[in-house]
């Protein structure tokens, strides 16, 4: 939502794309969510070392550089998404379900929604998914779309 | 209504018409159609109840939109004013009016990111009313430009009735091979789900690495199947254009944008699913046409942050079908959609039609301008293995599609490939299946349901296998601690080395996550191509994506060409030794012959006619002819043209009668008289391949019974319907081949040593 955007979105030089593809362009610095290397997710350590999940996971930082290709390609809403995804690889794979389920209608208290954005502040440093769900709160409060009253 | 009833109706002396009784026996009527009701939001386009445009914002945030103030907003409203819109821009996109957006949309003077600009600051409403604008072409136009990447691509469908993991591996290797970007699966049973979707990545990696796949179940166990690195991309996350079908559908836009940054957080790609009807379908259309309810979800697709969105009706599609405009209405949506900058993967996948003509015609309106995806799933497997419901387009359609991209030259998203090839990637995808299951300790596949897998065309051909085992190990695998780098290990273990690599490279994409951007797939060696590096540029003839070079001839090179030279064999052959030139023809003096006048190549370069008579017999038979009228038949060969009207012309002034029949090396055949103009003929018989000897003799009789100057009845000759269509191409190259034989030589007389047997 930048007022640059307007301006930006008539270029579509390659200069405007950042590093994009990432994976061409910063080879030698990417790194999965482990902070493994990409270099060293080789075929070879994959047969000789113990590979976990997150080793092919991707990290907050390459999703904040993905984001910021996003926005200067004239895709702010991308660009906010990948942000607060890049705020949710700190959130464990089960809490990460909770959460989905809990913001789901009808599923949780306004107050139950405050403490969850506290959580992911506290928790996880997430302050954009944190403002997000007390925006979701706050409309679910006026739309009856929280627990009590559907029920 | 039957065929044995319509009979039965004409025995009964019914009044009813008999045409109109078997038009209503035709497949376009086993459909049903419906009358608009804008109450039950039954209207694809244009209600009476649909708002007008507005929009007003005060201190950056929207007051108004849509004719309905802030504090009256639903959920979706505040979503959209708070999310989607491009505040910026707004007020100069609202003031813009709208059929002049409509003439920018179909401008080639007007690049893409000037009406993407405007459209970000379009509300729901006034999306509407810029496409109402326009016709179906208008739309096309527009849809090519809008697109957001400038490569067209297409996904598949790979589902099997049984739950078959080496089928389900064999066919995604084949629909991988066949060029489909993306490859979705589903479940009949939703504990299947981790073995199937372990089975179409492994099937699709094997054939051609870079293929991304998804298994669509219930939101958060998708989301555990892509955490767990089956699936590299998630589209089933629905979103619905009023409040209440949103809530019905166990979700808000907050919990779908949720989940849209959970799954991009694992490095998985999303798209979101709308599409026009399911609000009516889930009866809360607020008297809303389909249409702006769909321009609400795509608003909200576009606020939640998903890259693209599946639509153009989806599972819903009879339904805006059985209304007026609702083809139409459907390629609105894909345009809104791409106007918005959100890839399109633009439906054409659930059944919508009993009608051949009518799914075709649906089809080019996505096809012709070209979208991310033509299809939401292409169903590359039979009917009745698609547990999405059934595909519009399937296995059985793979040849009519490739040949109507050669028709038109345009990519489809959807390569021709030969037997051996699909054979050989699908007996390998199935054992490359095989010893993963074997290394992780699976229900074995045994080798004859690999060689089943290699060769079947649905679950029917394949061997039982025990159900319940296989779900068991599915739960194990879900629960265990098994992931990517173990397939990884056991397919390099097990010899399957270049697989092993290709899976291992999607790991390794999902941490570079370049395919998280707007409309990426990977090309060949896993080159991404995405709306950022392959930004579609069309401003008009010669820009844009163009089908040429390489793809090109891969895509006109379909199994089914033949080389011109094969056309024509039958014809070719020893040149006849009873058929001998003797010395220039010179005008007959009898009044009772009859000159049979064959072309340059009759007998020597050609021996056979297109129907594959003999030409030795072709002559016989029409000599008998003349004989049995007692006429002598005389034979000259016409050299100066290839042309059966010139031949018989020719031989018209040649024959003592002053009557021949002219005979070209393929089997046309004239009667002509001397005097009448080259074009002009006593008889003529153009269907070639539908003549016998009987007819030639035939002919030859009344030859003479016109030199007799009698007017005998025409020698009748069956109407092939089919026979142009089947051999247009052989009649074109054996005519080319008498003109080959062309020489600037008056006609000769030829000896043709044998005897009439009359």
């Amino acid at each position: 939502m930048t007022d640059e955007r307007s301006e930006e979105r008539g270029n579509t030089s390659q200069s405007s794309n950042g590093d994009y593809p990432l994976y061409a362009n910063r080879n030698d610095t990417l790194a999965a969510a482990s902070g493994r290397p990409l270099r060293d997710l080789s075929l070879q350590k994959t047969l000789s070392e113990d590979i976990s999940s997150e080793d092919y996971s991707i990290s907050a930082e390459t999703l904040r550089a993905q984001a910021e290709i996003a926005r200067g390609a004239g895709y702010p809403q991308l660009a906010q998404n990948l942000e607060r995804a890049s705020e949710l690889t700190a959130v464990p794979n089960e809490t990460l379900l909770e959460m989905y389920e809990m913001l789901r209608p009808g599923r949780c208290s306004f107050e139950e929604y405050q403490a969850l954005a506290q959580r992911l502040r506290d928790e996880f440093n997430a302050a954009a998914t944190a403002g997000f769900v007390e925006e979701a709160a706050a409309v679910y409060r006026e739309r009856g779309l929280l627990r009590r009253e559907l029920e | 209504m039957t065929t044995t009833a319509t009979v039965d109706r004409s025995v009964n002396g019914d009044t009813g018409s008999r045409r109109f009784s078997i038009l209503a026996g035709r497949d376009i009527n086993r459909e049903t159609y419906v009358e608009e009701w804008a109450e039950a939001g039954l209207t694809v386009a244009d209600s009476p109840y649909d708002p007008q445009p507005s929009l007003r914002v005060v201190d950056g945030q929207v007051m108004e939109m849509d004719g309905k103030e802030r504090a009256d907003f639903d959920a979706l409203d505040r979503f959209i004013a708070d999310h989607a819109l491009d505040l910026a821009v707004a007020e100069e996109a609202m003031a813009t009016p709208s059929h002049q957006m409509a003439r920018m949309l179909v401008d080639i003077n007007v690049p893409q990111p000037t009406i993407r600009r405007l459209a970000d600051g379009c509300t729901p409403a006034k999306l509407c009313e810029i496409v109402r604008h326009m016709n179906v072409l208008e739309m096309m136009m527009g849809l090519g430009k809008m697109r957001v990447r400038k490569t067209p691509a297409n996904q598949a469908h790979v589902t099997n009735w049984r739950e078959n993991p080496a089928l389900l591996a064999a066919d995604a290797a084949e629909a991988a091979l066949r060029g489909f970007a993306e490859i979705e699966t589903t479940v009949r049973v939703a504990r299947a789900a981790p073995l199937n979707a372990l089975a179409i990545l492994v099937g699709s990696q094997t054939s051609r690495g870079g293929v991304l796949t998804q298994c669509a179940v219930e939101e958060a166990f998708g989301l555990r199947l892509g955490i767990k690195g089956l699936t590299s991309y998630a589209e089933t996350l629905s979103v619905y254009g009023s409040e209440r079908s949103f809530v019905d559908g166990d979700d808000t836009p907050w919990s779908k944008a949720f989940l849209a940054s959970a799954y991009a957080s694992r490095g998985i790609k999303v798209r979101f699913t709308s599409g026009t009807g399911s609000e009516a379908l889930m009866g809360y259309a607020e008297q809303c046409s389909m249409l702006y309810l769909e321009a609400r979800c795509l608003l909200i697709t576009k606020g939640a942050g998903s890259q693209g969105v599946q639509n153009g009706s989806i599972s819903c599609i009879a339904l805006p079908e059985a209304l007026p405009g609702g083809v139409r209405g459907v390629l609105a949506e894909n345009l809104l959609a791409s106007m918005l900058g959100l890839e399109c993967a633009s439906g054409n996948d659930a059944l919508a039609s009993h009608s051949a003509l009518r799914k075709t015609a649906k089809l080019m309106l996505q096809m012709i301008p070209g979208t991310d995806f033509i299809c939401s799933g292409y169903s590359a497997i039979p009917k009745q293995d698609n547990m999405f419901g059934g595909g519009n387009f399937d296995a059985e359609d793979f040849d009519d599609w490739t040949v109507i991209q050669r028709d038109m030259q345009v990519n489809g998203g959807i390569r021709p490939v030969r037997e051996e090839e699909a054979i050989a990637a699908r007996r390998q995808a199935a054992q490359a299946l095989q010893a993963i299951y074997a290394e992780l300790e699976f229900p074995p596949i045994d080798d004859e349901e690999v060689e089943a897998a290699a060769l079947a065309h649905s679950s029917e051909d394949m061997p039982a296998r025990d159900m319940v085992a296989d779900l068991a190990a599915a739960d194990r695998f879900l629960e265990g601690t098994a992931n990517l780098s173990d397939v990884v290990r056991a397919l390099h273990r097990s010899g399957f080395e270049q697989a092993a690599a290709n899976l291992l490279e999607m790991g390794r994409q999902r941490v570079a996550g370049d395919y998280l951007q707007p409309s990426a797939i990977f090309g060949d060696g896993f080159n991404v191509i995405s709306a950022i590096n392959d930004n579609n540029d069309y401003t008009g003839p010669g820009t844009g994506y163009r089908l040429e070079g390489e793809t090109w001839d891969a895509l006109q090179r379909i199994p089914q060409q033949k080389s011109p030279r094969d056309f024509i064999d039958a014809q070719v052959g020893e040149p006849l030794p009873n058929l001998a030139e003797i010395s220039t023809a010179k005008v007959g003096a009898t009044a009772n012959e009859i000159v049979v006048a064959v072309g340059p190549a009759y007998g020597t370069s050609l021996v056979k006619t297109i129907g594959e008579l003999d030409h030795e017999e072709v002559l016989e038979a029409l000599l008998t002819g003349v004989a049995e009228e007692e006429f002598y038949g005389r034979v000259v060969r016409v050299y100066h043209s290839a042309d059966c009207a010139a031949i018989g012309h020719a031989g018209a002034r040649l024959s003592g009668s002053g009557i021949a029949v002219g005979l070209q090396s393929r089997g046309t055949t004239v009667i002509q008289k001397r005097g009448l103009a080259p074009l002009n003929n006593l008889e003529l018989f153009p269907q070639s391949p539908s003549l016998t000897l009987e007819i030639y003799q035939a002919i030859g009789r009344n030859a003479a019974r016109y030199a007799k100057g009698l007017s005998p009845l025409p020698v009748g000759v069956k109407v092939d319907n089919g026979a142009r269509l089947r051999l247009i191409v052989k009649t074109a190259l054996l005519h080319r081949r008498e003109i080959d034989d062309i020489q600037e030589k008056a006609p000769q007389e030829l000896y043709f040593r044998w005897e009439p047997d009359v």
